[in-house]
């Protein structure tokens, strides 16, 4: 019966789908043998490689054709060694086409990075092809900073929510009934075995956060808007770090001496040993920032391949089959989406535990 | 490494950091701290009743334990002092018995005895009664049999003649 129905579905689909492709045919074939056609799988690329970057604003979606943008400038902020702060609206870039001019200074975009440039917009590059311009630094508005904004807006409404709904009584209503699992769950399953039934909860208020950030991030990331903050690296370095710093701080007397001079062991391997677990320190965090980004990395740039295929084949038996793909693919990436934000949280509890961990003076290890 | 230290964006860091950082002590001060509390409430709430519906219920199988032990010892001192009522009972007879029998048998012998006496004495009366009406009667007999000295003179003649006879 269950089987049945999910057959029937994607027969429909498939049907309205090679419509479309059919119609998407006959738009390409009358523009056949034209440059734009040619670098079909050019523009995917580089639609890829744009959606991955940040952006300094909010584009929903462009017409190639026309050229046109649809979307919402955001603020540029940026900090000239010379002329100080800097603040004009992103749409002077026009979307990296123009010259923007502020107080008499010009800035140009180059591969989604402002540089200062003159009048012309000239980019000097390199035999590496990386351009040798002065590069201001840069505190823009950009579309990952206001989605974590909303992300944080969000996250503050929700929960501030619940925790009023709790004040009324023992039981939450609305949204905090679906959150309310999650919390317990983070409690009981990461927190307290990972921490330690007496000092968890000094680090519930962090576990929680970083595990809902990520993992609205990462669902934000999945919608059409086309955002890719927790695929940033600068993003999940700002993670690890606290991570790390909370991590160092915490560590009590035990934890530096099994980095530094390891209970336990000959003399010889306690030297050799601690540089070994010092370089552990710096890796563990490091781990965390990669595993972070790469998967969501990864999981947009397939995604995006995948969609991207669809128009590249062209016939509707292939396009159809790599619809599908794609949304196979989504799904697990919203399964990622998850899964990226549970091991974050893990491994960040395992590593406060071991920083609070303590051995008993009978416990050589 | 070389692409991602490219794509490092310090802005991006420094608004992540700061967006980051005032979340979380925004969160944890208005979200989670009461949350975590409430949830702590809720379920040491539900542990204590649970505690004490467990002692409720032991308090009651406690007191039914003694209702039983109460009213098997009521019963069991019934019957006892039943017992020892029926054995009273039964001893009070027996002793009731037992003294009526020795006062009885004292009274027969008593009785016997005061019989035995009156009979004696009234054998002995009877005696000296029958002694006396003896005498009187032989006495008016012998008064009268002398009164006829005719007939004594008989008498004694008869009497002579008989021992000649012999």
């Amino acid at each position: 019966m269950q089987s049945n129905y999910l057959v029937k579905l994607l027969t429909v689909v498939l049907l309205v789908f090679a419509v479309n492709v059919r119609a998407q045919n006959e738009v390409n074939e009358e523009h056949e043998g034209t440059p734009e056609e040619v670098s079909l799988k050019e523009k995917i690329k580089e639609s890829i490689h744009h959606h991955i970057l940040d952006s300094h604003d909010f584009t929903f979606f462009s017409d190639s054709k026309t050229g046109k943008h649809y979307g919402f400038p955001l603020p540029v902020i940026l900090w000239d060694n010379e002329d100080g702060l800097q603040m004009f609206s992103s749409s002077k870039f026009h979307h990296g086409e123009e010259v923007a001019e502020n107080n008499g200074n010009y800035y140009t975009l180059f591969h989604n990075k402002i540089y200062k440039t003159d009048a012309e917009g000239t980019i000097n590059l390199d035999e590496h092809h990386h351009p040798k311009n002065e590069k201001p630094l840069d505190f823009s508005i950009t579309k990952s900073v206001l989605m974590m904004l909303i992300t944080g807006l969000l996250m503050f409404w929700v929960f501030a929510g619940m925790a009023k709904s709790f004040k009324k009584g023992p039981i939450v209503t609305g949204a905090g009934r679906f959150f309310e699992p999650i919390i317990l769950y983070v409690r009981d399953e990461i927190a307290i075995p990972n921490i330690g039934e007496t000092k968890y909860k000094k680090y519930m208020p962090y576990l929680l956060t970083i595990f809902f950030f990520i993992w609205f991030l990462n669902l934000f990331g999945l919608t059409p808007l086309g955002v890719n903050v927790t695929g940033n690296i600068a993003v999940t370095f700002g993670l690890a770090i606290i991570t790390f710093i909370i991590t160092q701080f915490s560590g009590n007397a035990n934890y530096w001496k099994h980095i530094f001079w390891m209970p336990g062991v000959p003399v010889p391997m306690k030297i050799i040993l601690a540089p070994i677990e010092l370089l552990g320190v710096i890796i563990k965090p490091f781990a965390l920032m990669i595993r972070l980004y790469a998967n969501i990395m990864a999981g947009h740039i397939v995604l995006m391949s995948l969609i991207g295929l669809i128009f590249v084949f062209q016939n509707w038996i292939g396009s159809s089959l790599t619809f599908v793909l794609s949304f196979a693919i989504s799904m697990i990436e919203l399964l990622v989406a998850l899964l990226q934000a549970y091991i974050f949280t893990m491994l960040s509890a395992l590593y406060f535990g071991f920083a609070v961990e303590d051995h008993g003076p009978e416990d050589d290890h | 490494m070389e692409k991602l230290i490219n794509d490092f964006s310090f802005g991006l860091f420094f608004w992540q950091m700061i967006l980051f950082v005032l979340l979380l002590l925004l969160l944890k001060k208005f979200a989670w701290g009461p949350i975590l509390n409430a949830l702590n409430t809720r379920e040491e709430g539900i542990k204590n009743a649970l505690d004490a519906a467990e002692n409720a219920k032991l308090e009651m199988q406690n007191l039914q334990a003694d209702n039983q032990k109460l009213l098997q010892e009521a019963r069991a001192e019934r019957e006892t002092m039943i017992k020892e009522a029926r054995e009273i009972k039964e001893k009070m007879i027996s002793d009731a018995k037992g003294e009526a029998q020795v006062e009885a048998d004292k009274l027969i012998a008593n009785a016997q005895a005061a019989i035995e006496s009156e009979k004696k004495a009234a054998i002995v009366e009877i005696k000296n009664q029958v002694a006396n009406l003896s005498i009187e009667i032989a006495e008016k007999v012998v008064k009268n049999e002398l009164a006829d000295k005719d007939k004594q003179l008989k008498l004694v003649e008869s009497m002579l003649n008989d021992a000649t006879l012999n």
